[in-house]
């Protein structure tokens, strides 16, 4: 992925956050589990792993109809866990998906992996495919805690997980924690950090635990079991920046790091309101201003896409000021920040914009908005949806008085 | 006009929902009034709100044409009483036009405090009392009890209450006997000048005010000039009437009758109730008693969440005005939360209603600050002056006197809960009375309080430390003096004026700290430390901190959520709309009320 003998940009850059808006991605959704982790609240399935060839027969249908497009810049299979299903498969899902849109030279192609799977021939066998990047869910170091988030491999699995990607050749290694789950401890939470960090990974994603409507972990807690403390997982978040910036990895979104050459390039055209086509059940596509979201549930994924029929729906139309919005909403989530733009001085100007920047809360500098308190990004997301556009002709004049 | 002799004006007293409706129901309906189909269910209470609260506001008159068992046809002419302790005032004009009145008492839950405080009311206006047993068809119906308890207010014998079912229909039969052969005919002279006595009135959008009419003395007619004469207001009399329970108009009422009166007025404030309507060209001398300009005892200020909507305000308020000459008021600034209105009302029920209509009939949202009374404050050598906001009255310092409102409670409860109560009268600065046994279930007990210390959340926990049993009624008892001192409130260093509370000054510090450590609790964290203080002029009595907001972030956004992580950020969005600004803190609109309730 090195661009020649130019220094690689930091993840950070802002002109790298930029360009991701005009890459293509692609995302294909694998369901499988071996058994549905109590957080969890995406489309998946545990206990359906006969579906395995109709699902990837499917997956391949839909991908052989998509309307065409060019080469795509990042590719990532995503669930779920894709590690579970034959990587005989995956590389036919794989091979249909560049041979029906192309790839760009130095393309991100990346898979979702638990430690448990990822022994040292499986990795060599998906290496071999044509996957180059990896990120597996190593959640934590704490054995408690990896038990109290219902995973089922050890914190051996992670470090020979890594060593096996190594081996086979993968060019980028992230690994997912998970922060601020109530049985961590402050001690347990920078353990997993220094373990997880002595692996070297290019890539850090550390999420706060959520506890989201309809999962197991949302019944215990509504019936009274205890729930992620808010102020504790700040305390994590923090020890996390600390510790990474430490090791070299620059926190260029809220919730990930990484070294220079391995942000994700995939995450990177998102946040960067860039394009992407989604395939599989429940998997969520954004082209030419509409997005639409393929049928959730597997089996009538596979049964719709059988049957000759298109499995997306919810088309949503997002353009002008909802498209504005949109950009922002996702820019600001990197610390490049988001160039300011129409959104962005509406904001600024507004009653909830002066709150927000007496509180330091946010930063306009170069023409970027940037969230300066990262923890509080919601406090801007919000603000952002109840602002409104300006009269042009303020913001024409405002524009000359840019700082 | 009808034969005086085959007149009945009656009323019932009862508590809510001791089936007082009801009861009206089943009587018009066995006077074949109105026929089953076309009825719908408690036909008097006319609101919706009155509906679903089950309470009664605004009384009305229905004239009934009942067939004795003498085998002559009577008028019935049923008077309906409000039935909560805010509208005493109404429920004394309401006596005042009736020679009768049914003491209604559910068999179950027995005799309450407000019945008894307007069975004293009834006997003193001198009123024919029939004591009636209602809800005997309930299995746990104790009808011999309550029967006895009625007996010793009353002075009477159980014997004489009348058992009923007003839903099944059982002795209502028996019961309007009694009424034609208890309740005295009306008196009064059809040749003496006319007095006619107010006792209701509403505003109707098509006809203006419609007011209801005892005639006492002489005779109305249809065209005639009318003086109101507390008001001066001179009218011609365009309509009068009966309602059966539709209206009918009719030429004339004479003396002992009953009806309505419409005369085009269109302000309701002209037309009060208690007042006395006369002929303007032979007017009558004698002005009827009882007459009082409504008087309001609590006060509040209301102002709109979003300030966009203080036109709004005014104008819903205006319209509630046009029906209810007690709700009273006044443009309000409070730096809090803007421009917005200080109400004075009846009492507290009477506020909770006007809110609710505002809201509800106008889809407004509202923030209403505390319940405060009107203190008296004298400064020297000047006159008193009526203070009706905390955030008015006088910082401490100079020789100021200040008095407030007492009233006189009367309290009803099982013997099992006088130690209670009397802790909770106690705990609010009662002086008690009194206390009379009525039998061995239920004690009557009376007590002298600052109104200041009922206005908020009284009623509500002496009904939680009693199980619901105990029932109070009140009534004004004049100014006393206190001494008192305003507690202010500071939010992030600067006062809010609509947290500002008169306490007691023994009480002071411990309120400080309640609220305090309340709105802590009510405020959620900010994007800053803010600091909560509780003061007395200069001098701080409590603190506490409610500290920054850390972390308020999503930790997933990618291309799956967006849709959902959107819809999600809006209804967050959304929920601030019930927020107010204050200074640079949100503050939610609830916190306004709830962080100056009292506890004990």
């Amino acid at each position: 992925m090195s661009l020649g003998n130019r220094p690689l940009p930091s993840p950070d850059d802002p002109e790298l956050a930029d360009r991701a808006s005009h890459w293509r991605s692609a995302y294909v959704h694998v369901p499988f589990c071996g058994q549905v982790c109590p957080y969890c609240d995406f489309a998946v399935v545990a206990g359906k792993d006969h579906l395995f060839s109709r699902y990837a027969r499917a997956l391949i249908a839909e991908i052989r109809s998509a309307p065409d497009w060019g080469p795509l810049d990042a590719v990532n299979f995503g669930g779920g866990t894709p590690s579970r299903m034959p990587a005989a498969w995956l590389g036919r899902i794989l091979g249909q998906v560049i041979s029906r849109f192309g790839i760009v030279e130095g393309a991100e192609v990346s898979l979702e992996a638990n430690p448990e799977d990822w022994t040292p021939s499986r990795a060599r066998q998906l290496g071999a495919v044509g996957f180059n990047r990896v990120s597996l869910g190593a959640q934590s170091f704490d054995p408690v805690v990896l038990s109290y988030l219902g995973r089922r491999h050890s914190p051996d699995d992670i470090v020979r997980s890594v060593t096996a990607s190594r081996h086979a050749g993968f060019a980028s290694v992230n690994l997912d924690l998970i922060m601020g789950s109530p049985p961590e401890t402050a001690a347990s939470w920078s353990a997993t950090l220094r373990r997880a960090l002595d692996c070297e990974p290019g890539h850090l994603s550390t999420y706060a635990l959520t506890v989201e409507p309809g999962t197991v972990l949302w019944r215990k807690v509504r019936s009274g079991s205890r729930a992620p403390d808010p102020d504790r997982q700040a305390d994590c978040w923090e020890e996390a920046d600390r510790l990474c910036r430490r090791a070299g990895l620059v926190r260029y979104e809220v919730s990930n790091a990484a070294r220079p050459g391995h942000p994700c390039r995939y995450n990177l055209s998102v946040w960067g309101q860039g394009e992407y086509l989604g395939f599989g059940n429940g998997a969520h596509s954004y082209r030419r201003g509409r997005r639409w979201e393929n049928v959730r549930d597997p089996r009538r994924y596979v049964d719709t896409v059988e049957s000759g029929r298109a499995p997306g729906r919810r088309h949503e139309t997002i353009t002008g000021w909802a498209a504005e919005t949109e950009r922002l909403l996702l820019g600001i989530r990197r610390r490049a920040g988001v160039r300011a733009g129409r959104g962005g001085m509406a904001l600024w100007d507004s009653e909830s914009g002066r709150r927000l920047r007496s509180a330091g809360v946010i930063g306009l500098r170069g023409g970027r908005l940037r969230v300066e308190r990262p923890l509080l990004t919601d406090e801007v997301s919000r603000a952002i949806l109840s602002v409104r556009p300006q009269d042009p002709s303020r913001s024409r004049s405002r524009k000359n008085s840019l700082p | 006009m009808s034969s005086r002799s085959l007149i009945r004006n009656f009323c019932i007293i009862a508590h809510i929902d001791h089936g007082k409706s009801t009861l009206a129901d089943r009587l018009i309906e066995s006077a074949g009034a109105i026929s089953q189909r076309e009825m719908r269910d408690q036909v008097l209470d006319t609101m919706d709100l009155e509906r679903e609260r089950g309470i009664t506001i605004k009384a009305q008159a229905v004239r009934l044409d009942y067939q004795g068992s003498d085998g002559r046809t009577y008028v019935l002419n049923l008077i309906d009483t409000p039935g909560h302790v805010d509208f005493s005032y109404e429920v004394s004009r309401s006596l005042a036009a009736c020679e009768g009145a049914l003491l209604l008492v559910d068999a179950n839950q027995g005799v309450q405090a407000q019945t008894v405080a307007n069975a004293y009311l009834a006997v003193e206006a001198g009123l024919e009392i029939i004591p009636v047993v209602n809800k005997i068809d309930l299995p746990s119906a104790e009808p011999e009890r309550a029967a006895e308890e009625l007996a010793r207010i009353l002075g009477g014998d159980p014997a004489d209450s009348i058992f009923i079912s007003a839903k099944t229909g059982e002795g209502i039969d028996e019961l309007t006997e009694r009424i034609v052969e208890m309740v005295p005919p009306p008196g009064g002279d059809e040749e003496l000048p006319l007095s006619a006595l107010i006792f209701d009135s509403y505003y109707d959008i098509y006809r203006g005010v419609v007011c209801y009419v005892r005639v006492m003395e002489g005779a109305l007619s249809t065209g005639e000039r009318v003086t109101f004469m507390a008001t001066g207001e001179k009218r011609d009399a365009a309509e009068i009437g009966v309602l059966t329970p539709a209206s009918v108009p009719v030429h004339t009422l004479g003396a002992g009758e009953v009806g309505y009166l419409i005369t085009g007025a269109k302000e309701i404030d002209r037309v009060r109730v208690g007042d006395t309507v006369t002929s303007a060209y032979r007017p009558t001398a004698r002005v009827l008693e009882g007459y009082t300009d409504p008087r309001p005892m609590v006060f509040a200020g209301i102002f709109p969440t979003d300030g966009d909507d203080y036109p709004r305000l005014r104008e819903a308020l205006e319209k509630l005005q046009l029906n209810d000459a007690s709700l009273q008021i006044s443009a309000e600034f409070s730096q809090a939360l803007g421009f917005g209105f200080r109400c004075g009302f009846l009492g507290l029920l009477h506020l909770e209603i006007v809110r609710e209509r505002l809201e509800r009939e106008n889809d407004l949202d509202l923030v209403t600050t505390s319940p405060s009374v009107a203190y008296r404050v004298t400064r020297p050598g000047c006159k008193p002056d009526e203070v009706r906001s905390p955030a008015d009255f006088p910082a401490p310092g100079g020789e100021v006197l200040v008095e407030e409102p007492w009233i006189k409670a009367l309290v009803l409860v099982p013997p099992e809960y006088l130690g209670a109560v009397m802790e909770i009268l106690t705990s609010r600065r009662g002086e008690l009375g009194p206390i009379n046994y009525l039998g061995t279930e239920r004690v009557e007990l009376t007590c002298r309080l600052p109104l200041a210390e009922v206005v908020f959340d009284f009623y509500d926990h002496l009904k939680s430390k009693t199980r619901g049993f105990a029932s109070l009624d009140y009534e004004p008892d004049g100014y006393q003096s206190s001494d008192l001192v305003k507690v202010d409130l500071l939010l992030n260093g600067s006062p809010v004026d609509a947290f500002s509370a008169v306490v007691h000054r023994q009480k002071a510090y411990g309120y400080g700290r309640e609220i305090v450590a309340r709105l802590r609790k009510l405020i959620p964290r900010q994007l800053f430390d803010v600091p909560i203080q509780a003061a007395i002029g200069s001098r701080i009595i409590s603190r506490e901190t409610i500290r920054a907001k850390r972390k308020d972030v999503l930790a997933k956004c990618y291309g799956g959520d967006v849709t959902r992580k959107k819809k999600l950020l809006a209804r967050q969005k959304e929920g601030k709309r019930r927020m107010k600004m204050v200074g640079s803190v949100e503050v939610p609109s609830e916190a306004f009320v709830q962080a100056l309730q009292v506890r004990d």
